[in-house]
């Protein structure tokens, strides 16, 4: 009876993982997962890198804008647009440009685009248009912004028309920008915890919700390029 | 969910889940909504000078002045889904160099709470309405329009043209003397 007991204790023992693993372990782990599931982890983690990037080109590629979704950097635009706030642009050639319409646009010289509205507008009969743009809490026109000379913007300039918003989601990129160290840490996070919890049946809700975060860090590391963060 | 972390995950992934169904339906409610409401404009006094423009490229250009009243009743517009509403005055004309002009003469902000009543009467133009060369001068038909900008919680970014517009003509010569 007791070396029965003692043989149970001894399985039991050799049975259970601990739940909570740090890092370390994640070279234990790997050892124990056969070939076939080692590959299975790494294809699962490059179909979530590459659907990420294929919904980022599919949206530049429908709105036509190379950067369809920007994040408000500075209060230029308040109270329409705070610091954090994300913006979803378009870039139909077709769409002429009005006064009114909120425009992101690049300035030479200057890297980050900027948003703001346009009060001026003057086009020609063959199509050629000059506008001119003001942010909305500036109390002065953007010609001190724009290149030295440069009293109008044109078409080319244009990256996109502010079409829909969404207020703080944004914050993530402002943060992941800043410190550096967050974003790397999230992305090294995640990675683990997809590759560790995947060996183990059971582990399936932890591993949906790891892998629904990394293509939303993978898209926001996407967007915080620096072309791609708006300001002013 | 036997530890701290676990569940603290969970509750995490659930909130965003809620927050984003929540705001979804937010921008779905309030989409397709016809956010257009009458408007009364009216025009009392008009001059035209020709000054170098100061603000910008230096070249003599007409510079109008106008005075002028706006009644309109905003309430409609409004619902839970608007954060404010950016009202913007613009003048829309044709001339001899450009087809389309426009120029944005007066704007507002109208934010969520406060009176949507829109009345403001003897306003003058908060920006210069320079053109761009000497086309003012004569110009027939400068049309006013009371237009507005609805900035959503969450969603789309119209714009809308209040019905309702002033077209007025301009003089034909210039004012040396008078200051507006």
């Amino acid at each position: 009876m007791g070396r029965q007991a003692q043989g149970q204790v001894v399985r039991l023992h050799e049975g259970i993982q601990p739940r909570n693993r740090s890092g370390l372990d994640i070279f234990g782990d790997l050892r124990k997962m056969n070939k076939r599931q080692l590959y299975y982890q790494v294809l699962n983690f490059a179909m979530i890198v590459s659907s990420a990037l294929m919904i980022w080109k599919g949206l530049i590629v429908l709105t036509g804008s190379e950067s369809p979704i920007v994040v408000v950097l500075s209060g230029s635009m308040e109270p329409a647009f705070h610091r954090g706030d994300l913006l979803f642009l378009t870039n139909f050639r077709e769409d002429p440009i009005r006064a009114g319409e909120i425009v992101v646009f690049k300035v030479e010289g200057r890297d980050i685009p900027i948003v703001h509205r346009v009060i001026k507008v003057h086009e020609k009969d063959n199509g050629d248009i000059k506008f001119l743009t003001k942010g909305d809490n500036n109390e002065v026109d953007d010609r001190g912004l724009y290149k030295e000379g440069q009293n109008w913007l044109e078409k080319k300039d244009v990256v996109g028309r502010a079409r829909g918003f969404l207020p703080y989601v944004g914050m993530v990129t402002i943060i992941m920008n800043d410190y550096p160290k967050f974003k790397v840490g999230i992305c090294v996070s995640v990675f683990v915890r997809v590759l560790s919890v995947g060996a183990f049946p059971g582990g399936a809700a932890e591993l949906q919700s790891s892998s629904s975060v990394l293509p939303l860090v993978l898209l926001q590391s996407l967007c915080s390029e620096p072309k791609i963060s708006v300001s002013t | 969910m036997n530890t701290l972390l676990s569940r603290a995950n969970s509750l995490f992934a659930f909130s965003l889940s809620v927050m984003a169904a929540v705001t979804l339906g937010c921008f779905v409610t309030t989409a397709f909504k016809d956010r257009c409401v009458p408007v009364q404009l009216q025009v009392s006094r008009i001059m035209l000078k020709n000054v170098e423009d100061f603000t910008g490229p230096r070249q003599r250009s007409d510079l109008g002045f106008i005075t002028f009243h706006i009644t309109a009743d905003l309430e409609k517009t409004f619902d839970w889904n608007v954060k404010q509403l950016f009202l913007y005055l613009s003048a829309e004309y044709s001339t001899k160099n450009n087809a389309v002009n426009q120029v944005v003469l007066w704007d507002k902000i109208v934010l969520r709470g406060d009176n949507p009543k829109l009345r403001v009467k003897d306003v003058k133009a908060k920006y210069f309405f320079f053109d761009d060369g000497n086309g003012l001068k004569g110009n027939r038909n400068v049309t006013l329009t009371l237009s507005w900008n609805v900035v959503p919680i969450a969603g789309i970014l119209p714009l809308v043209t209040g019905s309702g517009h002033v077209s007025v003509p301009f003089p034909d010569a210039y004012e040396i003397m008078k200051s507006y």
